[in-house]
């Protein structure tokens, strides 16, 4: 096999020198039941060119060359392509953790970099390397706050993505901690009298996200000042990053869990992502995951080093802040890189290209259906309320390589037909008019009563 | 290795000095040579109480954390603040860097501890290496 | 230098490179966008108060000063591209680079997770391929991919173990794991609102199964083991294990970090494992990355189905995939979207490169070479456990003690031979332990450098202890003092305007 640095002649020698004749004797240990005599039943060996050609296949039967309008927080924004070309390095990937410093202060000073720039952005004092993703780094900001404030209960804004919400439900449920739900009003955002209702002398925390699941920014000032007068911290939940070029910082929470996907990591169905959490320094000792620090070393150098290791998992065991271990090194890295490319200047040109394209199609989709919530401000993504159902309007749109807004149906069934579009600056105007006639047509024939089968795509 | 005469200690390398109803808290040479240069010390606040035998806070040094366990029940009346900004103080001088003064409950309990030569012979008894 | 430098370390140049921010300058840029094709808009219009004006501190730099910055950086760092990493229970095998390719294909790199279920066949391929081979490999009956690393996969795997005490009437309180684990399994325990017990080994390095015994009754949930364990020694009455469990309803939970060491030579399930994690990034060959990510999978015996996280991959009538949210019982989800299908990518590339021959010669390959390096240092370095070694071994410090130099020490002169170190000081139960995996991927010429080098240290020790004990001597930075890092955390760079005066 090629991966095996082996000759036969090798391993003949070397069970020689252990003083074993077969390799089977080495695998004495395992009781004579368990041990296979067949062979596995996976797919025989391939050649690496068989190999290509089976992703390709599947490549081609996952949406090729299709345009989209899916954000939902997965986010596709352009990846400058020097990215790739440093985060293949071997010496980046194929590299372990940085536990043993001197060698691995490649990676330690651009998590330290990755840590101040998150700073930058966030406006919070500290960062850690990295949690897996948003919906996680939600959950531990949640489990954080709870410990720092010694109350139990969480209240958590319906505005906030619905899967990071069930995460955080199943994260909660066994650490005691009830969650309360709050609605978001007709403006598509909380109200500072929904959070009073909701905020009581047990509760740890708020969770918010901004901008929310549906685009909209929620009114942090407002929302923190309720929170804090009542004694309970707030939890900032940020899913589209690119909106920290444009849009102010969440600077009045406590503690801040992001999502950096779209940071230059493909979207990829799904994953590998780059959560990360924000916060004050004072709340440092509570935080989970990695942190590096700047020191020096026996001649007086500059170095870097994981440091706080007492919080975690292998010093603290059962009373560690978190369980966490791997991170998302290498997708940081590629974050890390992408907000170093676009900078002070670049972030906030390529957060107002994601609002210029939004604020068109919002304009056009505006003249043939229902924009929701047009009063509060958004950043790159907007509800679209249709009088045919999302479904049926998607399945036209992929009939031209076109993946259409989310419906919302199941997530939000008193919005009706309603779906979650977003615009990036990879959206084209052409796109974005071709999906608005597509979407005029169906609205006006819907309207004038006219039946058509069309083929329901599920999702 | 001395260990101050007028101090009680326990099997945990705590050390009480006790002055009526009052008394002071630290840890003892031996538990800050285990740990090593000590990066933090976790206290409770003024007004926290303590139980005997239960723990009441921890010491960090940067690969090990180990928890304080209280050597007499009582409330905490003083924090030492020298602690939260130079940690490495115990380090220095572990019998002179007190972390705590509380005000005893049951000043008898005391009398259960180990004294200054009966915890130096525990102490040389559980070392060996 | 001592004389004894082995002929594997070989010294080169390292540029010296500040932090990014200490190059940037107004004015520079290493961006450019496309003009807009629809109208410009002004962001104060749109977003009132809540428009951000200033991005601080953040860096302004060309493309080349960022194609060296990194580049620099990454000669600083050790990798498996360079040399071995005999890490314990790390698994540092080869990362194959096809797997990056096809992991760049269009569909399969810019898939959104949640595009339609009809141009979505490709990833559920992907998912399924990779679940039915991880269910053959392991034994087991249903597997979740939403884990995205081992630890989150415990998480997960203990949260269904606690459903299924639910369904019968009562959670259980608490966890038994060995004195010899990872420190991630009574982390998890205790996420799960488990109490956690210790359970001793005894001298042959495994479970005291009298412990067991008496220690098992209706409080415990399960055992949390890894097998063959932080020791690299295979359990060998872990039918007894089971059975003991089992008995009294118990459940007997794997942590699949050492698979390296049964991959095609024996499964979990057919010895009486319940539910168990696997770690792609370990034992299947994703990249490490320089800390991550992984990926989890958590797989399970029938018992445990109905409470998979959810969704689960499903085969349509039409013969179509599909995903599944109907699943009342599921313990609800680990994770937004599917886990981290970036690394189900790989880690089938790697599962298709090597077929059944080449999957089961590679477990040969990771148990000779333990067995290898065994053999060699045996009597060189204290071997604390006689029973035989799998894919690991674990030597101590003892004899090196006594001239003052530690496992630290001995691992951190290892590097100026050209290796990244061993574990040290893992597993706890090992006093000064010196932890070895050299997995399948060493050649025989990289193992007797390894030798070689850990002999000559020994040497080294008794010939010129302060050596040893003040390495490295050849890296970019010395020993670091990790207690100024920890005492006076500096976590960020801050421009000088903004450091304190004392610094």
């Amino acid at each position: 096999m090629r991966y095996l640095p082996k000759s036969p002649a090798d391993r003949q020698a070397m069970l020689k020198a252990i003083g074993t004749s077969s390799i089977d004797e080495l695998f004495a240990p395992i009781p004579a039941e368990y041990r296979l005599n067949r062979d596995l039943k996976v797919p025989r060996q391939m050649a690496e060119s068989e190999i290509v050609d089976w992703f390709r296949e599947r490549s081609r039967e996952n949406g090729e060359n299709h345009a989209s309008f899916l954000g939902a927080g997965a986010y596709n924004h352009y990846r400058p392509v020097i990215i790739d070309s440093l985060i293949s390095r071997g010496e980046f990937l194929t590299a372990y953790t940085p536990y043993q410093a001197e060698i691995s202060q490649g990676t330690l000073q651009s998590i330290f970099e990755f840590q101040t720039m998150i700073c930058e952005l966030t406006g919070m004092e500290v960062a850690n390397a990295s949690m897996y993703d948003g919906s996680t780094a939600a959950a531990e900001a949640v489990m954080m706050a709870v410990r720092l404030t010694g109350r139990r209960t969480v209240a958590v804004a319906r505005s906030v993505h619905p899967e990071f919400r069930e995460v955080l439900a199943t994260y909660a449920f066994h650490q005691g901690m009830p969650l309360t739900t709050v609605p978001f009003t007709d403006d598509g955002r909380l109200d500072r009298k929904s959070v009073e209702d909701a905020i009581t002398g047990d509760t740890a925390c708020l969770l918010i996200q901004s901008p929310n699941f549906f685009g909209s920014l929620e009114d942090v000032e407002a929302l923190a000042e309720v929170a804090h007068r009542k004694g309970a911290m707030l939890v900032v939940s940020i899913a589209e990053a690119v909106s920290l070029g444009i849009v102010e910082p969440p600077r009045q929470a406590d503690i801040i869990a992001m999502e950096a996907q779209s940071f230059g990591v493909p979207v990829g169905f799904g994953g590998p992502y780059c959560g990360v959490i924000a916060t004050r320094e004072q709340f440092v000792r509570q935080m989970p995951g990695r942190l590096v620090g700047q020191t020096v070393d026996r001649g007086g150098k500059r170095g870097f080093v994981l440091t706080l290791a007492t919080r975690e998992q292998h010093i603290r065991r059962e009373k560690a802040t978190s369980n966490i271990c791997t991170n998302q090194a290498l997708v940081a890295l590629m974050v890390n890189i992408f907000m170093t490319i676009y900078g002070k200047v670049g972030l906030k040109e390529l957060a107002r290209h994601n609002l210029a394209k939004t604020a068109y199609a919002v304009q056009q989709f505006g003249k043939h259906a229902s924009v929701l919530f047009p009063a509060t401000p958004r950043f790159n993504e907007f509800v679209v309320q249709t009088s045919e159902d999302p479904y049926a309007i998607n399945s036209r749109l992929l009939g031209h390589k076109i993946v259409g807004g989310l419906p919302l149906k199941k997530f939000y069934p008193e919005l009706g037909n309603a779906s979650l579009w977003c615009c990036t600056e990879l959206t084209t105007r052409s796109m974005i008019d071709t999906a608005v006639g597509l979407v005029a047509e169906s609205e006006s024939s819907v309207n004038g009563s006219r039946e058509e089968s069309v083929e329901e795509v599920a999702r | 290795m001395s260990y101050p005469s007028d101090f009680k200690y326990t099997k945990e390398h705590e050390w009480i000095k006790a002055d009526g109803s009052t008394a002071t808290i630290g840890i003892t040479k031996h538990a800050q040579e285990s740990l090593g240069d000590i990066v933090f010390v976790e206290l409770p606040k003024p007004g926290a109480e303590l139980t005997a035998g239960k723990t009441f806070g921890s010491v960090e040094s940067v690969k090990a954390v180990s928890d304080l366990y209280a050597p007499a029940t009582g409330t905490v009346t003083e924090v030492n603040g020298d602690l939260a900004t130079a940690p490495e103080k115990i380090n220095q001088d572990a019998h002179s860097s007190w972390m705590l003064k509380i005000k005893l409950k049951n000043p008898g309990e005391l009398n259960a501890l180990l004294s200054s030569a009966d915890y130096e012979k525990f102490v040389a008894e559980e070392g060996g290496s | 230098m001592s004389k004894h430098m082995t002929r594997k370390a070989t010294r080169h140049v390292n540029q010296n490179e500040g932090l990014i921010f200490e190059k940037s300058s107004p004015g520079k840029a290493a961006w450019k966008l496309p003009p807009l094709d629809v109208p410009d808009v002004s962001a104060s219009t749109l977003l009132g108060t809540q428009e951000r004006k200033d991005l601080g501190n953040m860096p302004e730099v060309s493309e080349i000063e960022i194609i060296r910055h990194f580049t620099r950086l990454s000669t600083w760092n050790y990798a498996i591209d360079l040399g071995m990493y005999p890490l314990g229970s790390c698994t540092m095998k080869y990362n194959p680079r096809v797997n990056e390719v096809v992991s760049r294909l269009d569909g399969i790199a810019n898939g959104h997770p949640y595009q339609p279920e009809k141009i979505s066949q490709g990833a559920l391929r992907i998912m399924k391929t990779l679940s039915d081979c991880l269910l053959e490999i392991t034994g087991m009956d249903a597997i979740t991919l939403q884990p995205a690393a081992g630890a989150h996969g415990e998480f997960t795997g203990l949260l269904m173990v606690r459903a299924h005490h639910e369904s019968k009437g009562t959670a259980r309180k608490k966890i038994l794991i060995p004195d010899s684990a990872h420190g991630t399994n009574p982390a998890t325990a205790a996420m799960v609102g488990y109490a956690v017990e210790n359970l001793k080994s005894n001298s042959k390095g495994m479970v005291e199964i009298s412990a067991l015994q008496s220690q098992m009754n209706e409080d415990v949930a399960a055992l949390m083991l890894t097998n063959p364990n932080t020791l690299g020694i295979f359990e060998q009455e872990i039918h007894k294990v089971a059975d003991i469990l089992h008995a009294k309803g118990g459940l007997l939970y794997m942590d699949g970090a050492n698979m390296n060491a049964l991959v095609g030579k024996a499964r979990p399930g057919d010895f009486g494992v319940d539910v168990m994690h696997l770690n792609l990034h370990k034992t299947f060959s994703t990249p490490h990355g320089g800390g991550g990510p992984g990926s989890g999978p958590v797989a399970v015996k029938k018992l445990l189905e109905p409470f998979l996280p959810t969704p689960v991959v499903i085969s349509k009538a039409d013969g179509t995939l599909g995903f599944n949210y109907d699943r009342p019982q599921s313990v609800g989800r680990v994770r937004s979207f599917y886990g981290n299908f970036g690394m189900f990518v790989r880690a089938l590339a790697y599962t298709l490169a090597n077929g059944p021959d080449g999957l089961r010669q590679t477990t040969e390959d990771a148990v000779l070479n333990a067995n290898y390096i065994r053999k060699g240092l045996e009597g060189v370095f204290d071997l604390p456990y006689s029973s035989p070694s799998m894919h690991e071994v674990v030597f101590s410090d003892k004899l090196q003690a006594k001239n003052g130099a530690r496992t630290m020490d001995l691992a951190k002169r290892l590097i100026d031979y050209g290796f990244h170190p061993y574990t040290t000081a893992f597993p706890l139960i090992v006093p000064g332990a010196m932890m070895i995996e050299p997995t399948e991927s060493e050649s025989r010429e990289e193992l007797d450098l390894f030798i070689e080098a850990m002999k000559s240290i020994a040497q080294e020790v008794e010939e010129d202890a302060e050596l040893v004990k003040s390495a490295p001597h050849t890296t970019r930075v010395a020993r670091l003092d990790e207690t100024a890092a920890a005492r006076k955390p500096i976590l960020r760079w801050k421009p000088a305007s903004e450091q304190p005066q004392d610094t």
